[in-house]
């Protein structure tokens, strides 16, 4: 009862300011709340027992991504774009795709449970000597997927010289 | 124990109001929040179904969406500086370059 009642409130925060992060016209405002949505969707994952996960997405997404994008919007925000016009002209294109998204998930929400066709969930097994979510994780991601870690690291890499090769202030002798 | 199709429908919700996000904002740094957004809705079914198989795969998965998040966000804010630049705007509507 505990776990459903944290999950309300988490699903709720998070909706809630996600629905902010897309209408608000500030773009620091859209920052906030988009920080919001980001630590509940933290506290959803520890109601799911990812408790490495939920520490990733605190320091990863609140601590880096968001963090960037402040840094980003301190540098570039423009007062002027406050007093344009927020939405753009492909209204059509938007109302017909948000318009069959909208409908499709009030379907799943009109016929909940039914909607899912689930394979049986399986039992949680809390032994007391049983490994914790961290040591499950680090075991599956350095011996079972290590190439993919491997590669992740090259992507990183290539990432952070295309950040700086993007945004680097061109010198004299170009 | 939550039942896993509460979290798949939240995670429908996220992604909606993502692609909503998307596809009607003209300010690029609201567009790439709903980017966000998607990819955070894609984590949590990731993770619901990881705990509703406890199988740790889909935790792996997920944090490897976060890793390509990250490299997404710096790559595409580095865009924006140099894009703003040029143009000094960040209206997606006035990057019209290659358009048609």
């Amino acid at each position: 009862m505990l776990e459903l009642t944290l999950f309300y409130i988490f699903a709720t925060v998070a909706i809630v300011s996600a629905i902010l992060v897309i209408i608000q016209k500030n773009v620091v405002h859209s920052a906030v709340f988009l920080a919001a949505t980001l630590l509940s969707v933290a506290g959803i994952f520890l109601t799911l027992h990812a408790e490495f996960l939920a520490g990733v997405q605190v320091i990863v997404y609140v601590g880096g991504i968001l963090v960037l994008f402040v840094f980003v919007i301190m540098l570039i925000a423009l007062e002027r774009s406050l007093f344009e016009r927020q939405y753009n002209r492909q209204w059509l294109i938007a109302l017909a795709t948000a318009g069959i998204l909208i409908v499709e998930f009030g379907w799943i929400l009109f016929r909940g449970k039914d909607s899912f066709v689930l394979p049986p969930a399986v039992a949680q097994t809390a032994l007391p000597g049983a490994v914790g979510n961290s040591q499950q994780v680090g075991t599956a991601l350095y011996l079972n997927y290590l190439l993919p870690f491997e590669i992740a690291s090259i992507l990183l890499l290539v990432a952070i010289v295309g950040a700086v090769v993007l945004a680097k202030r061109k010198t004299q002798a170009e | 124990m939550v039942a896993t199709h509460h979290y798949l429908i939240l995670a429908a919700a996220l992604f909606t109001i993502g692609v909503i996000g998307v596809l009607t904002r003209r300010n690029i740094l609201v567009i790439l929040m709903s980017i966000e957004l998607m990819m955070n809705a894609v984590n949590i079914n990731l993770i619901a179904f990881s705990n509703h198989l406890q199988q740790v795969t889909g935790q792996i998965f997920a944090i490897f969406v976060i890793t390509v998040a990250a490299a997404e966000a710096a790559v595409g804010l580095g865009i924006v500086i140099a894009m703003f630049k040029n143009k000094e705007t960040m209206n997606i509507n006035e990057i019209d370059l290659m358009k048609w």
